[in-house]
């Protein structure tokens, strides 16, 4: 499948040579090179630490390379800044979107040049209208006058996709373009890039999910540990040959444990539920969501984006306030949650958004780790520094963190890495429920297997496990039973046999869209559906 | 491992980490090459009594700044600290009546006070750390005027002899100013108080997911803030031998934010620099008197600092955008 190598002459749009990249301690790139056709679909992909994110860096501007040349449509090219790319018509559309949060969809789709009246002001009117037809081939329909940070990350991206197709990009730069997006989404971000080839514009896909690179792009670079190791056209590779040439592993021995790294089933205890949360009701958000947890078990919770998976996760964890509902942990019932007592009452809520409610950047991969479990680790508000150096080396060891030392910020960090930073950090608390939201997005191949098999084995431990993913895959695989959230309510409950991806795809797609959540001032007690047991009744934590 | 990795990356990067070095110890150097500079050509700099004049100086100053840096460090800013000194002045001599002791307390417990306003302003109600402490600013000072409408002397032998007496040489300010940092830095690497409030400025929404109780630590960080304030209001009105609100304190908050920043406490929070601050006090004091005793215009003074101020906030943005 490769429509778009017709003709010899294809002159590159980016070719870039002998790329060397150093950062302190780091050889992030070691004399890579990569070239970019017109129309193509160039897959990019590696582990962590591969150099992706920094080789994506040098192409759009934000790093000048060591050495090396970069040449742009045959023209050598040093950028000096992201501007300069971006003149030069090398577009990125990053993992964490570039634009401004409060401003509306409009103005950010025609930043720095918005039109004008004759007066020389904003003609909000043309700026609208405009605005409007350039996000109509994207399938997006929204009030393009609202602040983007109101609408999801999905239009986001497709905000920031189409502002960038709208400068004349020649060169488009996706990072992990589909981690937010809901299936729906993804099919037409694909349609997106079908149209971009066919106007001859080059697209970098970078991304974890094997299905989408085969879907979508002609030919793949792979990089390992700052090194080209391979580049070429993706159909004389089958998937299992790509994942050993990121992973540097053999083929058979990939093949002979399946592509996640759960184990399967885990024994089901018949103990009493660790986690018990009734009836959580949020407006517009939780219609009396109701999912228990027992010890050593692994409970999927599956939906749409916007279904009311995370905030149901928050809800238990005290980090978003309901209207109604209980949560009781380990038969306490949980009064007026906040994160600081359900963390208390062994909790642990693994966030989402890693960046920004996760990792503490300006301090230390030592101080992060140590950051939730600090009463335990201290003595009438005196940290016992041997105590915090005992734990730490505990989980670097176990979880496999790497990093040049404990003290290094965790900034520095790769995704996989931060993401086990995190979990060490709540595992450093002995929790009794890990509530795992996206445990494994954004993070490499290597590190999610790693990931995965880590969450099998606290399950054997004994934890009880509430396992977020988009990744189907991932949630059929990781859980032992797996409940269904739709329209903020639970659509139904998949146990033993049941637990299939046409078994959770079916249970989001059946009960043909029931009245979506459009009774506005509802309040509690409007979850409707087939999970009602909550009767609202006994809840005195509330206000 | 560390030193095995740290040592190929050489040659583009001398100039950000030089940047990273300067941040970090770019205030000790400045304060050596003054002193050096000082040795060899300012008459009596030398002198004992010199030193102690420089100390008793700068000692107000480093403890508004500590109460600053801690601010700072959670990703926000006490403006209020000037006239939170000029509010503690003012308690201070209403209630010498009953002693030495209740005064000061009461003094303490004023700055403690307006702390607390100001850290449940940020922490509860979410109002911007500057315009909370702003409103403070104006306020304050305000009650201060009306609770001490003028310069106000008194004749208590024990508060004078706070502002005046030294124990083996050393004087009370600037021994009190000696405990306020031992404090201030045993707060900052020692306990979980310290840990939690790097923690919140580095990043306020996974401090609240992870358990942290984040407006407790807001609160008491504002309210530290306020009483050290007071305590060098105190300090500065036993030197001075009267209680003068109306400019005691004024442009406190501009110093102290000098200081933190040129001790290379970066403004975006999240990191807390102790002795850096100190050595940003010092700084600036240094400069002043290295300037007026060769008989240079006070203008040039200020230009002076707004030159080292703006190296610092250099290396300090080069560091961040790294």
């Amino acid at each position: 499948m490769s429509p778009s190598d017709p003709a010899v002459p294809d002159e590159p749009l980016i070719e870039a040579t002998g790329i060397v990249k150093r950062f302190p301690g780091v050889l992030a790139l070691d004399d890579v090179s990569f070239d970019l056709r017109p129309g193509e679909a160039h897959a990019l992909v590696g582990e962590n630490g591969a150099g992706k994110s920094t080789l994506l860096k040098v192409l759009t501007g934000v790093y000048r390379p060591d050495a090396g040349s970069l040449r742009v449509c045959g023209e050598p090219a040093a950028f000096s800044g992201p501007m300069d790319a971006q003149n030069a018509g090398v577009q990125a559309i990053h993992q964490e979107i570039g634009l401004v949060p409060l401003m509306s969809v409009a103005r950010n789709l025609l930043l720095g040049r918005e039109p004008r009246t004759r007066l020389g002001l904003l003609d909000m009117r043309a700026l609208h209208r405009r605005a409007a037809e350039l996000l109509e081939p994207y399938g997006v329909r929204v009030d393009v006058r609202r602040p983007l940070r109101s609408f999801g990350v999905g239009t986001q991206q497709m905000v920031a996709l189409a502002r960038a197709v709208s400068v004349d990009a020649r060169v488009v730069v996706m990072d992990e373009p589909t981690s937010s997006l809901e299936p729906r989404e993804v099919e037409t971000l694909f349609g997106v890039i079908d149209r971009l080839r066919a106007q001859g514009i080059a697209v970098v896909y970078v991304s974890h999910r094997m299905d989408e690179l085969f879907r979508v792009c002609d030919r793949v670079t792979v990089l390992r540990d700052g090194r080209l190791v391979h580049t070429g056209a993706l159909a004389d590779l089958d998937r299992l040959r790509l994942v050993s040439l990121m992973l540097g592993r053999d083929a058979a021995e990939v093949r002979a444990h399946g592509l996640t790294k759960f184990s399967g089933d885990h024994e089901r205890a018949d103990d009493a539920p660790v986690l018990e949360a009734r009836g959580l009701t949020r407006r517009h958000q939780l219609h009396g969501v109701s999912v228990t947890v027992r010890p050593g078990e692994v409970v999927g919770l599956g939906g749409l984006l916007g279904s009311g998976r995370s905030e149901t996760a928050k809800a238990i964890a005290g980090a978003l306030p309901t209207d109604g509902g209980t949560v009781v942990i380990a038969g306490t019932e949980l009064r007026r949650p906040t994160t600081a007592r359900s963390t208390r009452a062994g909790v642990a809520l693994l966030p989402e958004d890693r960046k920004a409610e996760g990792i503490v950047p300006t301090l230390s991969i030592r101080d992060n780790i140590a950051l939730a479990a600090l009463p335990a680790l201290s003595r009438a508000g005196l940290v016992s520094e041997a105590r915090i150096d005992r734990i730490v080396e505990t989980f670097m060891t176990r979880l496999r963190i790497k990093a040049s030392s404990v003290q290094q910020r965790v900034g520095e960090l790769s995704g996989g890495n931060q993401q086990k930073v995190l979990l060490a950090r709540w595992l450093a608390t002995g929790p009794k429920v890990l509530l795992l939201d996206e445990p494994t997005r954004g993070i490499d191949v290597g590190a999610k297997a790693e990931v995965q098999t880590l969450i099998d084995e606290l399950a054997q431990e004994g934890l009880g496990v509430l396992l977020i993913s988009s990744d189907l895959e991932e949630l059929v695989e990781g859980s032992d039973r797996v409940v269904v959230l739709r329209d903020g309510a639970v659509a139904g409950e998949l146990t033993g046999d049941q637990v299939t991806e046409q078994g959770v795809m079916a249970a989001i797609a059946t009960a043909p869209a029931t009245p979506p959540t459009t009774e506005p001032a509802a309040g509690p007690g409007a979850g409707e559906g087939p999970a009602r047991p909550a009767e609202d009744a006994p809840s005195p934590g509330e206000d | 491992m560390s030193q095995a990795t740290a040592a190929p990356a050489r040659p583009a990067l001398d100039r950000s980490r030089a940047l990273a070095w300067l941040q970090d110890y770019g205030v000790y150097l400045a304060v050596a090459l003054l002193l050096l500079f000082n040795a060899l050509f300012t008459p009596h700099f030398l002198e004992v009594g010199n030193f102690r004049t420089q100390l008793v100086q700068v000692a107000p100053i480093v403890i508004v700044s500590l109460g600053m840096a801690l601010v700072i460090g959670t990703e926000g800013v006490d403006l209020s600290v000037g006239s939170v000194m000029s509010l503690a002045a003012a308690v201070s001599v209403l209630y010498l009546g009953y002693g030495v002791a209740p005064a000061l307390l009461m003094a303490l417990v004023a700055g403690a006070f307006s702390g607390v306003v100001g850290g449940s302003l940020v922490a509860f109600v979410g109002v911007q750390p500057i315009v909370a402490t702003l409103a403070l600013l104006v306020g304050l000072r305000g009650l201060a005027n009306v609770l001490v409408p003028q310069l106000k002397e008194f004749r208590d032998p024990a508060l004078l002899s706070l502002g005046s007496d030294a124990v083996l040489g050393v004087p009370y300010v600037v021994l009190v100013a000696a405990v306020v940092v031992a404090v201030v830095g045993f707060l900052m690497r020692r306990t979980t108080f310290g840990r939690r409030l790097v923690a919140i400025g580095g990043n306020r929404r996974a401090a609240e997911l992870s358990g942290l109780p984040v407006r407790r630590v807001l609160v008491t960080v504002y309210a530290l803030s306020g009483v050290l304030a007071a305590v060098a209001g105190v300090l500065a009105t036993a030197r001075l031998q009267a209680a003068d609100p109306t400019s005691l304190g004024l442009f406190m908050e501009l110093s102290a934010i000098t200081a933190v920043v040129v001790g290379g406490t970066p403004l975006t929070g999240g990191r807390v620099r102790v002795a850096g601050t100190v050595m940003g006090a010092l700084l600036m004091q240094l400069l002043t008197s290295t300037l007026t005793k060769h008989d240079l215009p006070s203008s040039w003074n200020q230009m002076a600092q707004a030159a080292i101020i703006l190296v610092a906030v250099y290396a300090a943005r080069e560091r961040t955008t790294r």
